[in-house]
């Protein structure tokens, strides 16, 4: 894929109006969470005695309220947030790392070496991995690097299935077989001739990978399994704003709005992306 | 046909071993045990507890016992359910788990695939737009936020639905559980139903009929729907999958006294039995599904059908 295709695509991404207001959105909550700390004094974890389970509003600058223990909510949920697109980013590179390439040297190689990794692809994405997850984080259970790897190498399954069919569709093409002529070694092709070829699919698979990764990270961290006091992440803050629904509803809401929020624009920009580069690529 | 059975039966049996092996052996590298109190236990008891349940036997020998056990239907002993039976416990929560799942996908492929039909007839129409969106929603937000905010509006606010709990036989009371659990699977199954019907109508049988003067009515139902629902039967399984995901915090949230919650509790509790158990149960349900998916594609796409023969 070229630098010109890139650039159509660019121009045609930013002619969706969808799209673009969706990466506004992430851009604006990511700036947001980011700076956080700064635009709201109060701390994540320090207790306010004078306004405990208090609705949103401007005294004391709670913004988003306070829960039972009088913790301020906006910059509790705006820590979430930053865990969530932290495991997403650092789980999908993960995913992407392990996909591309393994899928590269499968499609590369091809014959019997593509039928067993392959083979291996299938066997796994047969079983019920949610499970496997959830002794994984039993067993790592407080790390929370961990809980990214284990999240991580679930994910690269689908990543590595794209990458070998762009490659086999590849791998008989002009330039390739010039790169063989003039001497490259196998390793050499596969990095700086196959890999970045395949980058299209991958960018537009990996943009969609990163909801689907908040997600499943906020599910475990709901369940009690992700990540844990004081520390909060969108899936704890929901999971605490579930209990106390009847009395405190907005516990509940700024959490699962920005959840629900992120996870849509995400979504959206994947969508678009991909008919961006889906109309021009081939 | 049988055959083709058969063969499919000697994939997922050696799957489900492999599941039930790697499963055992990870549950038991997770620090701590089942006897692990608050307050220690004096050695002798705990000596004692581990001898009972054959703890002290070397785990490739716990293994083969499971697994002889399980042969013969047998899960075990739950350690921390006293008195409970693993199948006991199971007995009491899958009724209630396979009641709210299965009618979570009635509920998905009822709704989904008419919606998705009139959107690909209506195709670029604000209907049609309006839906893809809702569609776009219901498939990035998670069922653990949809179902609070639903109890929120529907059960506190309005008052119209209890929030929680469990009766048996009470329909009021499976509404929103369900309602949260089948949204996710809905809105795909809609999306999928849209895309293939818009390729099955592009096709030139479709075409065929309609020279012949078949009203509307009779192409769609009598010959675009059937290729047109290929894509959502290879998404059956993951539908499945998610459902059973989801059942997880559906249960936790309205509080319905299903199986889900041995699973995490089960881990946490390192209830090794209870946790296989489950693991057990769960991976025979997705596994039974993928085979009805394939009799599925068998009936939807003849030329698979053929091929075989």
């Amino acid at each position: 894929m070229s630098g010109a295709t890139w650039r159509d695509a660019g121009r045609r991404l930013r002619a969706d109006r969808a799209a673009m207001v969706a990466a506004g959105l992430i851009a604006a909550v990511a700036v947001l969470a980011v700076l956080g700390p700064w635009i709201n004094a109060n701390g994540p974890e320090t207790i306010d005695w004078r306004s405990v389970a208090v609705p949103p509003g401007l005294r004391g600058a709670h913004w988003f309220g306070t829960d039972r223990l009088g913790r301020d909510l906006f910059v509790r949920t705006m820590g979430g947030v930053r865990v969530s697109l932290l495991v997403g980013l650092a789980a999908t590179v993960i995913s992407l790392g392990i996909g591309i390439g393994y899928g590269a040297v499968a499609g590369y190689l091809g014959g019997r070496v593509d039928d067993v990794l392959m083979r291996v692809v299938e066997i796994l994405d047969g079983l019920p991995l949610i499970f496997f997850v959830i002794f994984l984080t039993v067993i790592f259970g407080r790390d929370e690097w961990l809980l990214f790897a284990s999240i991580g190498a679930v994910g690269w399954l689908a990543m590595a299935r794209i990458v070998r069919g762009q490659t086999l569709s590849i791998r008989r093409r002009e330039f390739i077989e010039a790169a063989r002529a003039s001497g490259a070694g196998t390793a050499r092709i596969i990095w700086t001739h196959v890999v970045p070829n395949v980058a299209g699919p991958v960018t537009v698979y990996a943009t969609l990978t990163i909801p689907q990764i908040m997600l499943f990270e906020s599910f475990l961290s709901f369940l009690g399994l992700g990540v844990q006091e004081p520390r909060a992440s969108l899936g704890t803050l929901i999971a605490e704003g579930a209990g106390e629904m009847q009395a405190a509803p907005w516990i509940l809401l700024g959490p699962g709005i920005c959840l629900a929020a992120l996870l849509v624009a995400l979504n959206v920009l994947g969508d678009g992306l991909r008919d961006a580069l889906d109309r021009g690529g081939r | 046909m049988v055959d083709f059975l058969l063969r499919r039966v000697r994939v997922a049996v050696p799957t489900l071993f492999v599941i039930v092996t790697l499963s055992f052996f990870l549950v038991r590298l997770a620090p701590g045990g089942p006897f692990d109190r608050e307050q220690a236990l004096p050695p002798e008891i705990v000596a004692n507890l581990r001898g009972a349940y054959g703890f002290d036997r070397p785990l490739w020998e716990q293994y083969a016992r499971y697994l002889g056990s399980l042969a013969r239907g047998d899960f075990g002993p739950s350690f921390r359910y006293k008195d409970f039976t693993v199948t006991e416990l199971i007995g009491q929560g899958l009724p209630v788990t396979f009641e709210l799942g299965a009618l979570a996908l009635a509920a998905a492929l009822g709704i989904g695939v008419p919606v998705g039909v009139f959107a690909a007839l209506h195709r670029g129409s604000w209907a049609d737009r309006g839906t893809m969106m809702l569609a776009a929603l219901g498939i990035a937000v998670p069922t653990f936020v949809v179902l609070p905010f639903l109890a929120l509006c529907f059960g506190i606010h309005w008052r119209w639905l209890p929030v929680a709990g469990w009766e048996p036989g009470s329909v009021r009371h499976l509404v929103l559980p369900v309602t949260a659990l089948s949204l996710t699977p809905l809105a795909y199954v809609a999306r999928l139903t849209r895309g293939g019907m818009l390729e099955a109508m592009s096709g030139a049988f479709v075409r065929t009929a309609f020279a012949k003067g078949l009203p509307l009515r009779t192409v769609v139902l009598r010959h675009a729907l059937r290729p047109a629902l290929l894509p959502v039967a290879g998404y059956l399984a993951p539908a499945v999958a998610s459902i059973m995901t989801g059942s997880l915090v559906v249960e936790s949230i309205a509080g319905l006294p299903g199986m889900g919650r041995y699973l995490v509790q089960g881990a946490l509790n390192r209830d090794y039995t209870l946790v296989l158990g489950m693991v057990v149960v769960y991976s025979t349900l997705l596994i039974g599904m993928g085979l009805v998916v394939d009799l599925l594609y068998l009936w939807l796409d003849p030329r698979i059908r053929f091929e075989r023969e």
